[in-house]
C-alpha cells in the first residue's frame, strides 16, 4: 500500500488512528491511578496518594479470601487445561485421525458457547453430581473454558515444528517416549507456556460460570469485583484491577522474554 | 499391527481424555439444560398416584372417585415443601385459583382421619368441576413444549392450539429483539472503527504499526472485568468524561452515559473492537505490497484502486470479524449488568434471572436453548468463513 498519499488524507489517518488508540487505551490507563486514591469514592480527583486500598485487599477477610481462591482455582484449572489440551493438540496433529477438523471445531466450542448457557447447565448438573459449591466443581468449570486456548497455542507450535525431527530421532533408535521427552516436548514447551498463561488469565477473569457454580466459600477475585461494582462500589476494585493489569503485563512480559531467549539460544547453536 | 493403524490408535488415545472430559463437563451440562427446557416433572413428581389415575381419564366424563382418592393419597404423603410449592405454582399457571384450592384441600386432607375415604367435592366444590381436573391432567405430561413456546411469548390455549400470550404478560420477544439490536449496533460500530483502523495499521510501518497493534492487543489481554470497571468509572455522572466536557464548557449538566443504552454500547464496542480489527488486519497482511501500485500503474485512480482492489481483499476479514463480534455480543452478560439499566439487559441476564432468581429451570433452559442454537449456527458459519476458528489474539 505504498504510493503518494495526499496530505489531507494522511492527516485524517493520523487523527483517526490516534483517536482510536486513545479510545482503546485511555480507559485502562485511567483506572490505574485510582488504586492509589485515599478517597472512599471510586472517582477522580485524587485527594492524596495512599496505599490504603491495597491494605484493604490484604486485610479485609472477604477480599483476601477471594484472592487466595482465585490463585487456587486458577492454578487447578490451568493444570487440568494444560494437560488435557496438550494431549489433545498432539492427537489432533496426526494425519491418521479421522474427522480431525470436526473434532478440532468441537474442542474449540467452549470458547463461543455463551457462558450463561453453560453456567445454567452446570448448575443443574452439579446439583445432581454433588459438585455444587465445591472447589473441584469451579476448577473443572474454569478448565472447560481454558482448554481451547491451550489447544490453539500448542497446535501453533506443533505446526511450526519440523516433523522430520521426530522421525530422525526414532530412526536413530529413540523409544516413542524418549522422542516425546527429548524432542517434541522441548519444542512445544513455549506453546504450552503461552497456553497456560492464557488459561490462567481466563480463569482469573471468569465471572459468569463462577456465579452459577461457586458457593460463598469459592468466591473468586473477579466474582468479588463484580459484586463490589454492582453493590457497594469501593476503590478496592481499582486496587484489584491494578494488580490484575500489572500481573497480566508481568506474565506476558515473562513469556515474551522466555520466547526471545529460546529463539536466541536456538540461533546461537552451532549448526 | 500396521503403522497407520497404530498411528491412528495413538492419536485417538491422545484425544480421548479431553473427549471424555468435555462430554461430562461441557456436553452433559448443555444437554441437561436442553432437557430442562422440554421436561416438566414438577407436578408429576409430587403427585405420582394422581398422574397414574389421570392417565386413563379422557377429560370428558366427570371426575371419577378413583382420581379423587389418588389425589388424597398423594396429598397425605409427607412431601418436600419446596417441590410442593413449585407444583402448586405450576398448577396455578395452568388455571388460576389452584393456590387457594390446594392449600385448602391439603389442610382438609391432613385433618381427615387416616384410612377414611374423603369426598373432595365437599372439601371444595371446585373439585367437582371438570376444568380443574383437566388443568391437573395438562400439567402431568413429562415432556412439554410450554417453556419453548413461552420463550417466544406463545402458549397453548384451552383447545391446545398455539396462541400468542396477552400483550404485556411476557417480554421475551422484546428482549430478544433488544439483544439482537444491541449486538447489531455494536457490530456496525466495530466495523466502522475497525476497518479503517486495520487499513491504517496495515499500511503503517515500524513503530507506528507496533503502537497501533499494541493498542489493540493490550485491551485484549486486560481482564474484561477491569475494562468494564474502567468504563463504569469514566461514564458515571461525576466521571472523567462528564467532568472534562463540563470543564471545556460543552455541557452544564452531566450527560447520562451510564445505566443506559449509550453506556452499554460504548463499553461493548471497546471490549469487542479487537475481535474486529485483528481478522481484518491479518487478512490485509496477506495482500502483496505491490498490488496497489500495480493498480495505479494500470491507470486506476486512488479511489478506484481502493474500491476495486483493497476493499474486496479486506472483505473476508470484515465478514469473519463481524460474525465474531456479533456472536460474542449476543451472549454478553457482565457489561450490560454493570453499566446498563433495567432496559438494557440482554437475553443472558434474563436466563440468569430465571436460573438464580426464581429457579425456573424450564424457562432458563428454553431461552438458553435459543441462544445456544443461534450461537452455534453463527459459529459454524464463522468456521467456514475463516480458515482458523481461533479468537486468541496471537
Amino acid at each position: 500500500m505504498a504510493g503518494k498519499t495526499s496530505p489531507a488524507l494522511r492527516a485524517a489517518q493520523i487523527v483517526f488512528g490516534l483517536a482510536v488508540v486513545f479510545f482503546l487505551l485511555a480507559p485502562i490507563i485511567a483506572i490505574l491511578p485510582l488504586a492509589f486514591n485515599s478517597s472512599v469514592f471510586l472517582n477522580y480527583p485524587i485527594e492524596t496518594f495512599s496505599s490504603r486500598w491495597f491494605g484493604e485487599l490484604q486485610n479485609n477477610e472477604v477480599w483476601r479470601r477471594s484472592i487466595v481462591n482465585s490463585l487456587i482455582i486458577g492454578s487447578g484449572a490451568t493444570i487440568v487445561a494444560t494437560v488435557l489440551g496438550t494431549l489433545a493438540a498432539l492427537g489432533l496433529r496426526s494425519s491418521h485421525l479421522p474427522f480431525a477438523n470436526a473434532i478440532r471445531t468441537t474442542f474449540l466450542m467452549p470458547m463461543v458457547v455463551p457462558a450463561v448457557v453453560l453456567g445454567v447447565g452446570m448448575q443443574m448438573l452439579y446439583g445432581r453430581l454433588g459438585l455444587a459449591n465445591s472447589y473441584l466443581g469451579v476448577i473443572v468449570a474454569h478448565a472447560v473454558l481454558c482448554i481451547p486456548f491451550v489447544i490453539v497455542s500448542v497446535s501453533g507450535s506443533l505446526i511450526a515444528m519440523d516433523p522430520w525431527l521426530e522421525r530422525a530421532a526414532s530412526s536413530l533408535g529413540a523409544t516413542p517416549l524418549n522422542v516425546f521427552r527429548r524432542v517434541t516436548l522441548p519444542i512445544i514447551m513455549p506453546g504450552m507456556l503461552t497456553g497456560a498463561v492464557f488459561a490462567f488469565a481466563t480463569s482469573l477473569d471468569e465471572v459468569v460460570l463462577t456465579l452459577f457454580v461457586a458457593g460463598p466459600n469459592q468466591r473468586t477475585l473477579a466474582r468479588q469485583m463484580f459484586a463490589s461494582i454492582r453493590e457497594n462500589i469501593s476503590p478496592a476494585v481499582a486496587a484489584a484491577a491494578f494488580l490484575m493489569i500489572v500481573g497480566t503485563l508481568c506474565v506476558a512480559g515473562l513469556v515474551g522474554f522466555m520466547r526471545w531467549q529460546r529463539q536466541r539460544a536456538l540461533r546461537l547453536q552451532p549448526a | 499391527m500396521s503403522v497407520a493403524l497404530r498411528a491412528r490408535l495413538t492419536a485417538l488415545g491422545l484425544i480421548t481424555p479431553l473427549v471424555a472430559f468435555l462430554v461430562v463437563f461441557f456436553f452433559w451440562p448443555l444437554a441437561t439444560m436442553m432437557m430442562a427446557s422440554v421436561t416438566d416433572g414438577t407436578v408429576r413428581g409430587v403427585m405420582p398416584e394422581t398422574a397414574a389415575a389421570l392417565s386413563g381419564w379422557d377429560g370428558n366424563t366427570p371426575p371419577s372417585p378413583e382420581m379423587q382418592q389418588a389425589l388424597v393419597a398423594d396429598l397425605r404423603k409427607p412431601v418436600d415443601q419446596l417441590a410442593f410449592g413449585d407444583a402448586v405454582r405450576r398448577l396455578n399457571s395452568e388455571l388460576s385459583g389452584f393456590r387457594s384450592l390446594m392449600s385448602h384441600t391439603t389442610s382438609a386432607v391432613r385433618d381427615a382421619p387416616e384410612g377414611q375415604a374423603l369426598d373432595l367435592a365437599t372439601v371444595d366444590p371446585r373439585w367437582s368441576e371438570t376444568k380443574y381436573w383437566l388443568a391437573v391432567k395438562h400439567a402431568m405430561p413429562l415432556y412439554t413444549d410450554r417453556y419453548l413456546l413461552a420463550a417466544a411469548d406463545l402458549e397453548r390455549d384451552a383447545a391446545g392450539n398455539i396462541a400468542a400470550v396477552d400483550a404485556g404478560a411476557s417480554a421475551n420477544r422484546q428482549i430478544m429483539l433488544r439483544t439482537f439490536l444491541i449486538a447489531a449496533t455494536v457490530t456496525v460500530l466495530c466495523a466502522l472503527i475497525g476497518l479503517p483502523y486495520a487499513l491504517i495499521a496495515a499500511s503503517a510501518t515500524g513503530w507506528v504499526r507496533a503502537l497501533l497493534l499494541i493498542a489493540v492487543l493490550l485491551p485484549l489481554w486486560t481482564s474484561l472485568l477491569v475494562r468494564t470497571a474502567a468504563w463504569f468509572i469514566l461514564l458515571q455522572n461525576e466521571g472523567l468524561i462528564n467532568e472534562a466536557l463540563k470543564a471545556i464548557g460543552l455541557i452544564s449538566e452531566p450527560l447520562p452515559l451510564i445505566f443506559n443504552r449509550t453506556g452499554v454500547v460504548i463499553a461493548m464496542t471497546h471490549v469487542l473492537l479487537p475481535f474486529m480489527v485483528l481478522p481484518i488486519y491479518s487478512g490485509l497482511l496477506t495482500i502483496p505490497a505491490n498490488l496497489m501500485p500495480a493498480a495505479a500503474s494500470l491507470g486506476a485512480s486512488r479511489l478506484k484502486a481502493f474500491r476495486y482492489v483493497l476493499l474486496p481483499l479486506a472483505f473476508p476479514g470484515l465478514m469473519s470479524g463481524s460474525l465474531l463480534v456479533f456472536m460474542v455480543a449476543l451472549g454478553y452478560y457482565i457489561t450490560p449488568a454493570l453499566v446498563g439499566g433495567p432496559n438494557d439487559q440482554m437475553i443472558s441476564s434474563v436466563i440468569a434471572f430465571f436460573a438464580t432468581g426464581t429457579a425456573n429451570w424450564g424457562m432458563a433452559g428454553a431461552l438458553g436453548l435459543i441462544l445456544l442454537a443461534v450461537t452455534t449456527v453463527l459459529y459454524l458459519v464463522y468456521g467456514r468463513l475463516s480458515r482458523s476458528p481461533t479468537m486468541v489474539g496471537t
